[in-house]
């Protein structure tokens, strides 16, 4: 082989490293900028990642879905939790999705779930009850957006 | 006040696959490169060696594919790049030495070498649904990470190599148990710090501004340090007795915080270290020759002799920048240069480009590991990630340092490069358990990756899509039932993994890794 094509392929082997070295910085990269600092309020239309397949059924419903859960009063008032596809166990146990730490409520107090394109509140067997509006819940009833869910000394609506 | 959200969740398959691309690219071409630049001929074994690289490529992409999507796509085809420049200049100074007359073939047993890692790797990833089992065998991989260290000691068993006693000799096959001890000890440290480091972290006496431990809570290093210097002292081996005290100390520090651990176990080493450079004169003629290493009777000497460092500053020297090319320079000069001496065999034919890009994928690779660390949630795959990602970086560190005379030459090998199989082995079989952490690391937490937390009252730790929570001891997301009965509910609550106690701490730690939405006033 000429001294030419000798020097050339040792030349292109060095390239061929670095493009292997700068391709694996690459990737690494975007792990580095992995997650995004957003201002608060921006959160809920910026942040949502992408849902995975087996929730897009469940979030693709009509226009009047509740997207949140707010607390509007008790200890943890201001607090959201974005919905997903599950439900959400409410209580005083540190298993429970929202953990309340108030002296009116039960370890496992209520739950709230998605079923047939709405939510519902079904109160879990709670010692001093789940009220949707004024009435006391005991099966399973269908949640309106805004309308207050007490717990204890919380309040939880539903908004969109 | 800002939030910190997640973004969208890449599985890396795809950058994946052009990487792959790249490093089969890259051990083929070198070991193309070799043949033509000594023989003006592709080598004939060339279309085997390119079928098994290739192979390996395919068959563990498709394997992490298949049950490990997640994983860090960096991982496998650094590694196989690695291994195939290995190969490549393995065989390069099995050219040489066949050259100068003495015949050498340990490219054909590296590739078959590289063939059974490769096959480990796999078998882990696939074997292994979740790191977590491991934790079970803490105690476990301990006694049988001390039994494979001190079993060259068996007298019948053990050779002695260049005056190392590292080897076991069973028939025609020779192995390095330390090469495995090494990971079984790293599950153990792991295992065992993570139930432990609380006690660890209390705070004893302060010196000069540095809060030492309690005397009392010293047991576990003075053990370690003892055992590093049984090492030294029965086999003679520098390197493997600084590779373990070291990974003790590193997960000592990862799980504690603390750097007076660090600076404890310095100065104890440096102690015992000093103690053996007295005592035995194998020892102290490596730090002889890394003293003076270009004195002409250390150099002369004709045992225990400067040479073989001497020489393989000559050839980094040759190398220059650009290196001289595949198979154009003189690495079988250097006595080993195809295992200890492999960094300076590649600095010569590739230069200093090539080597520093070498080393630019070492240190990938470590960040990869630690970085797999902070965004595993538990806290026993956070100290077994950090430490099996600190072997290799160290291990880096003692070889490069060793040969470039920065600290004095010890045993150690480069992974994924020095022929020798046991090495090889060992170190794919720690990346098959790094691709298992990182899927457990990367893994969204819609899938089971996140588990919800939630004892404090003022942070309420989320996942939204807690869909997953129950992640079973195999890893795998179990199907949930949707807005069934209460039953499903209490099942929900009791099926999210319950995390030691001592772990709540580095649970905080990331929350914000799964935690999408948490809002306060």
């Amino acid at each position: 082989m000429s001294e030419l094509i000798v020097t050339l392929l040792r030349l292109g082997y060095l390239a061929l490293i670095w493009l292997l070295v700068l391709s694996a910085i690459a990737v690494l990269r975007r792990d580095v900028f992995g997650t995004r600092v957003l201002a608060r309020g921006s959160v809920l239309t910026g942040s949502k990642p992408r849902p995975s397949a087996q929730q897009r059924p469940a979030s693709a419903r009509g226009s009047q879905t509740p997207t949140r859960l707010r607390v509007t009063a008790g200890p943890l008032s201001g607090t959201t939790l974005q919905l997903g596809g599950s439900a959400v166990l409410i209580g005083r146990a540190p298993g429970s999705t929202l953990v309340l730490e108030d002296d009116y409520c039960s370890a496992r107090h209520a739950r709230i779930f998605p079923d047939q394109g709405r939510w519902w509140v079904e109160d879990l067997g709670s010692r001093n009850g789940t009220y949707l509006g004024s009435t006391r819940v005991h099966e399973a009833v269908p949640v309106e957006t805004g309308s207050p869910i007490r717990i204890g000394q919380t309040i939880i609506e539903l908004q969109r | 006040m800002a939030t910190v959200a997640p973004s969208r969740i890449r599985t890396g398959r795809a950058a994946e696959v052009w990487l792959l691309l790249l490093a089969v690219a890259l051990g083929v071409g070198g070991y193309a490169l070799v043949g033509l630049n000594t023989g003006d001929a592709l080598p004939e074994d060339f279309g085997r060696y390119a079928l098994i690289l290739a192979g390996v490529a395919v068959v563990l992409h498709l394997v992490v594919r298949w049950r490990a999507r997640y994983a860090d796509p960096l991982l496998v085809p650094l590694v196989l790049a690695l291994n195939g420049i290995g190969l490549a200049i393995i065989h390069r100074i099995d050219i040489g030495m066949t050259a100068r007359g003495i015949p050498f073939a340990a490219g054909p047993r590296q590739l078959m070498w590289t063939a059974l890692g490769a096959v480990l790797a796999a078998a882990v990833i696939i074997a292994l649904r979740d790191h977590r089992t491991l934790r079970r065998y803490t105690f476990t991989a301990m006694v049988a990470g001390l039994v494979l260290l001190v079993l060259p000691m068996t007298p019948g068993l053990g050779v002695n190599r260049n005056g190392a006693q590292l080897w076991i000799e069973v028939g025609p096959l020779s192995f390095q148990p330390a090469e495995i001890a090494k990971i079984l000890l790293a599950i153990f440290f792991a295992g065992y710090l993570v139930t432990n480091r609380d006690v660890l972290t209390l705070a004893g006496p302060k010196i000069l501004g540095l809060q030492l431990p309690r005397v009392r809570d010293l047991g576990p290093l003075l053990l370690a340090w003892a055992v590093a210097i049984g090492v030294l002292v029965v086999e003679r081996d520098l390197g493997t007795s600084l590779l373990f005290f070291g990974l003790f100390v590193a997960m000592l520090y990862v799980a504690t915080e603390r750097a007076s651990w660090i600076i404890i176990g310095l100065l104890m080493f440096a102690a015992g270290a000093l103690l053996a450079v007295n005592l035995f004169p194998h020892v102290a003629d490596r730090f002889d020759i890394w003293l003076n290493a270009l004195d002409s009777d250390i150099y002369n000497r004709e045992f225990g002799g400067s040479g073989q460092l001497v020489r393989g500053l000559f050839g980094l020297a040759l190398g220059g920048l650009m290196g001289a090319g595949w198979g154009e320079g003189f690495p079988h000069l250097t006595t080993h240069a195809n295992s200890d001496f492999i960094v300076s065999a590649l600095g010569e034919e590739l230069g200093l480009t090539g080597l520093i890009a070498i080393l630019l994928i070492y240190l990938v690779l470590a960040q990869r590991g630690l970085r797999m660390a902070i965004g595993v949630r538990d806290g026993f795959g956070k100290l077994l990630a950090s430490g099996l990602a600190f072997t290799l970086a160290f291990q880096c560190f003692v070889v490069v340092g060793g040969v470039t005379r920065l600290i004095p030459l010890t045993g150690l090998t480069m992974p994924f490069m020095a022929a020798g199989g046991s090495s090889l082995v060992a170190n794919w079989i720690i990346i098959g358990l790094l691709v298992r952490i990182s899927d457990s690391s990367r893994r969204p937490a819609a899938e089971g990756g996140g588990e919800v937390v939630g004892a404090e009252t003022a942070r309420i730790a989320l996942s939204t899509q807690n869909e997953g929570t129950g992640k079973g001891p195999d890893g795998a997301a179990r199907p949930r039932r949707r807005g069934g009965t209460s039953a499903a509910v209490y099942d929900t609550a009791d099926d999210v993994p319950r995390v030691p106690a001592n772990d709540a701490h580095d649970q905080d730690d990331d929350d914000d890794q799964h935690t999408e939405v948490v809002e306060r006033p």
